[in-house]
């Protein structure tokens, strides 16, 4: 059983602001979607493989030959939401 | 020559052009006019491109220089995901309203060393998540065939262009069946290619194991056109594979169909029907029908609603209202977070994103994450099992024809279940091609129906053979 309030926490965890309305209204829902998926706890493995990592593996170029500093920096910058000179500008962390 | 779009295939086209007929800039001319006329309507395009003709014109002198390849000057329309550099790319969010992409995604830059004309960029789920394009933030995409019924998703845009004669083919993106099932429901040939085919580099993530870019066309001929233009591993995409990595399949002529296929839920009696005698025409061309073990079909939907949303919710973490996009104001760095992506994004993605961080979760990882990326592992062996013993398995693409606009939104599982048949090939990593397979009636109006091809990993060109055969196109 999930509560309001732990769609509250989760809405937290993933930075999303919600109303409590929401928070009721996602709890009916996502409850309705777990209790569907949930039949893949009733299929049983060949064998239990764990966290053993399969076909998919890393693949990592060398860290060399990187591009002239501040090639890109003008368009990418024009993208951010405020700038002051050549850096991205938020509010206080703390 | 008067210029009619409703015939023209890729390589008719070419012809044509080839000719002179009519040129690059005139046939660019012929869609604008079109989509003057009809987009209002059907929503299919959010913008169209200000230098289409300039693009025809570049197509013109190619040929002109004769270094004209097929896709010269042919007009695509390309998914509201995928980057063009300088222009903007929104995901149909209001996260990404004004995103300015600032470079392009390597299929583009493949169709742009052919001439290819990209008219604009379709509408879509917001963030491909949706199965309707009733997600977009910037209203529904209408069915052509039936204009009160959706278009499917979530690459509605591109399907409704290619059948609304609004472009030639257009470029989608797959991660449970967004191509095809839209493909489907508008009557046109969509293919997910195998995961890993075509470079994802310049696509926004959705669900990384799951996603693959791929061509909605008239016909089996244009997608593979398509499909071999934009293939290949790329150094930008690390998931790429080389076309070699799969071993080759000795063609058998037997056709497999999971068993119990027909006895699923949900399914309309038309799709039931036109399905066995899809099955029934392949015979006629020579194929052999074998029944196979497969999971369930809600074996795979259950997997796939746990890794994508988990997906999701780790890639959606960076719009964060700070390097790009949408941005509110909030009283510190901690408000504007919570308050960007509360404004920025949709319902259904914000569902997503919850569902994703609950999977993911201390106490629920084993018992979903972990356990879904297990059975995803042994599903993806059973069917390479399964295609040592037949060249294609076959399905209906979609449990019903389009249904109506606003019929499914109130309840998310519902939506959920549209994609039944489509996620086992991203689940498994499969490519999948759905071909019109003939109507359904609904009124006055003929609703299509598609039904859908699976082969073995890497084994596209067995789906163009068996595609062409079905749909009487010259091999």
């Amino acid at each position: 059983m999930i509560k309001d309030a732990d769609i509250e926490k989760l809405a937290s965890l993933a930075r999303i602001k919600i109303t409590p309305e929401e928070a009721g209204q996602f709890r009916t829902e996502i409850e309705s979607i777990l209790e569907y998926v949930a039949q893949i706890q009733k299929v049983s493995l060949p064998q239990e493989k764990g966290d053993k990592v399969g076909a998919v593996h890393n693949v990592l170029r060398d860290d060399n030959n990187p591009h002239e500093s501040g090639l890109y920096t003008k368009e990418i910058l024009a993208e951010a939401p405020d700038t002051e000179k050549e850096y991205i500008q938020v509010k206080n962390i703390l | 020559m008067k210029i009619d779009i409703r015939d023209l295939t890729i390589e008719s086209t070419h012809a044509h052009l080839v000719k002179g007929d009519f040129s690059a800039i005139e046939l660019a001319q012929a869609y604008l006019d079109e989509i003057a006329s009809k987009n209002q309507e059907i929503n299919a395009y959010l913008e169209v491109y200000e230098d289409v003709i300039s693009q025809a014109k570049h197509a013109d002198s190619l040929f002109a220089q004769k270094k004209a390849t097929l896709l010269t000057g042919i007009p695509l329309a390309v998914k509201d995901n995928i980057l063009i550099q300088g222009k903007i790319a929104s995901a149909s969010s209001k996260m990404l309203e004004n995103y300015k992409a600032t470079y392009d995604a390597t299929v583009i830059s493949k169709l742009k060393k052919e001439g290819v004309v990209f008219l604009g960029r379709t509408n879509m789920d917001e963030f491909a998540m949706g199965s309707s394009t009733e997600n977009s933030a910037y209203g529904v995409t209408k069915n052509p065939h039936d204009t009160s019924r959706v278009p499917g998703g979530s690459s509605g845009g591109s399907a409704s262009a290619v059948a609304g004669f609004l472009a030639l083919g257009s470029l989608g993106s797959d991660t449970g069946g967004s191509i095809r099932q839209p493909a489907s429901f508008c009557g046109c040939v969509g293919l997910k290619p195998t995961y890993g085919a075509v470079s994802r580099s310049g696509l926004m993530a959705m669900g990384s194991s799951l996603d693959q870019i791929g061509p909605i066309t008239k016909t089996v001929t244009d997608a593979e056109i398509i499909y071999k233009a934009i293939q290949g591993k790329d150094a930008l995409d690390s998931t790429s594979i080389d076309e070699a990595l799969y071993p080759i399949h000795a063609k058998k002529n037997i056709l497999g169909i999971p068993k119990g296929l027909l006895e699923q839920k949900g399914l309309h009696k038309d799709v039931v029907s036109n399905f066995k005698e899809s099955i029934e025409k392949l015979k006629g061309l020579g194929f052999m029908i074998q029944e196979i073990d497969v999971p369930d079909m809600s074996q795979a939907l259950s997997i796939y609603y746990i890794l994508m949303p988990a997906e999701v919710s780790s890639n959606l973490a960076r719009f964060d209202g700070v390097k790009y996009g949408f941005h509110a104001e909030g009283k510190d760095l901690l408000d504007e977070y919570l308050n960007t992506r509360r404004e920025g994004f949709g319902k259904e993605v914000r569902r997503r994103i919850l569902l994703g961080t609950y999977v993911l979760s201390t106490g629920y990882y084993d018992a979903y994450y972990n356990k879904a990326v297990a059975l995803k592992e042994a599903m993806t062996e059973d069917f390479k099992k399964i295609f040592s013993e037949v060249d294609v398995i076959l399905t209906p693409t979609t449990p019903t024809p389009a249904f109506k606009i606003g019929e499914k939104t109130s309840d998310p599982l519902e939506m959920y279940l549209a994609d039944i048949f489509t996620v086992t090939a991203n689940i498994v990593g499969v490519p999948a091609l759905s071909l019109p397979s003939g109507f359904s009636k609904a009124g006055d109006k003929k609703l299509p129906l598609g039904i859908q091809f699976m082969a073995a990993h890497g084994n596209e060109s067995m789906l163009f053979e068996v595609g062409k055969k079905f749909l009487g196109e010259k091999l």
